[in-house]
């Protein structure tokens, strides 16, 4: 089970802003290990942000995307107390879901 | 014409004035960027759940490790380390008393530990619950004790390997540590026989290294530091190692601690 991640989500006017910050390590498979051999592809694939079960945003990450990776956008509309539902999935097909609550 | 002349002008000295920022505005500049975001709370995260979680032969949480401030006190604990402990009758830094206490409440193996490189295994666990210790003390001034004679020596054996020369280079720590102003190609590098000020060298760590992906202990920083003198490697929690922190520790009194900081 991978690592929990940090997501905040602060009201800032008429939006919130989220922050999330993931544990991953998101390997380009690019790399080499210490015997030479590559090291395989492992990044997150797909990322899903939903407002109150709402799907509001979704991207599509690939090896570009740096190791723990840093997140950041509004969600239009959401008010304290509104739940903020990050999920991602990795080319494993590992996947982790956490949520925030909106202050 | 003459407007045209006077706004080509302007546009020169609004060009020249952009080009002075130095290399270090810019990456104080970055570090700025990249501090809301700093993964540090990642492992923040998983050395308190470390912390609080029954592991070991002993099954046993971390929660009645004595950091200095009495067992399971964490906050202010970090700036007031490397202390001397009576029961282990040693100056301990923070990674070596928390390895400490992985064995005598949680019954592992502080040597094998010990002997765990970095980023592999238990080491990474020690790194999560320096990191949350650290973090723990956010904001508060470095004032570690002197007042046991162990610490004294602590000290002044710090000192003695902070300008002790050696290696293929003919470097000590001095030698980039030990006046203001000095840097490694962009990064400056601070004054160290002195308080460099709040968040500054021994304030800063541990830290999350941006440019590797990787969160760095302080143990691991002096490690680094040897490797780029071309030193021998220091045992990890060495008494030397323990020593220099003291030394640096003792110097930096007053300064706020910002760990766990974010790094290039």
């Amino acid at each position: 089970m991978a690592d929990p991640m940090r997501i905040r989500a602060q009201v800032a006017g008429d939006k919130a802003t989220v922050r999330v910050l993931m544990a991953h390590e998101m390997e380009t498979g690019q790399r080499k290990d210490a015997a030479g051999k590559t090291i395989p592809a492992w990044h997150i694939q797909d990322v899903t942000a939903q407002h109150n079960g709402k799907t509001v945003m979704t991207a599509q990450w690939g090896p570009a995307v740096s190791k723990n990776p840093f997140l950041q956008f509004n969600v239009k509309g959401a008010k304290v107390g509104d739940k903020i539902t990050v999920s991602w999935v990795d080319n494993k097909g590992e996947k982790r879901s956490d949520e925030a609550t909106v202050s | 014409m003459k407007h045209l002349l006077i706004a080509a002008a302007l546009l020169v000295s609004f060009a020249a004035g952009a080009q002075q920022k130095s290399a270090a505005d810019g990456i104080a500049e970055y570090r700025k960027m990249l501090e809301d975001g700093n993964p540090a709370e990642l492992f923040e995260a998983k050395g308190e759940g470390l912390w609080k979680q029954k592991r070991g032969p002993k099954n046993a949480s971390l929660e009645l490790c004595d950091l200095g401030q009495g067992p399971g006190k964490v906050k202010g604990a970090f700036v007031a380390l490397p202390r001397y402990f009576a029961d282990t009758n040693k100056v301990q830094d923070l990674e070596s008393r928390l390895v400490t206490c992985m064995e005598l409440l949680q019954g592992l193996n502080g040597a094998e530990i010990a002997n765990t490189p970095f980023g592999r295994g238990e080491q990474n666990n020690v790194t999560a619950l320096a990191t949350w210790v650290a973090a723990e003390s956010r904001g508060l001034k470095f004032n570690l004790p002197q007042g046991h004679a162990e610490e004294k020596r602590s000290y002044e054996l710090g000192k003695r390997v902070f300008y002790y020369r050696a290696g293929t280079h003919d470097f000590s720590c001095a030698s980039c540590h030990g006046e203001d102003g000095k840097r490694i190609r962009m990064q400056d590098l601070p004054n160290l026989t002195k308080n460099p000020g709040d968040g500054i060298g021994f304030a800063a760590w541990p830290a999350y290294r941006v440019s590797n992906g990787q969160m760095w202990s302080m143990q691991l920083r002096l490690n680094d530091c040897y490797r780029q003198m071309r030193f021998p490697y220091p045992g990890f929690g060495s008494e030397p190692t323990i020593a220099v922190s003291t030394y640096m520790g003792v110097n930096a009194k007053g300064a706020a601690s910002i760990a766990p900081a974010i790094k290039r």
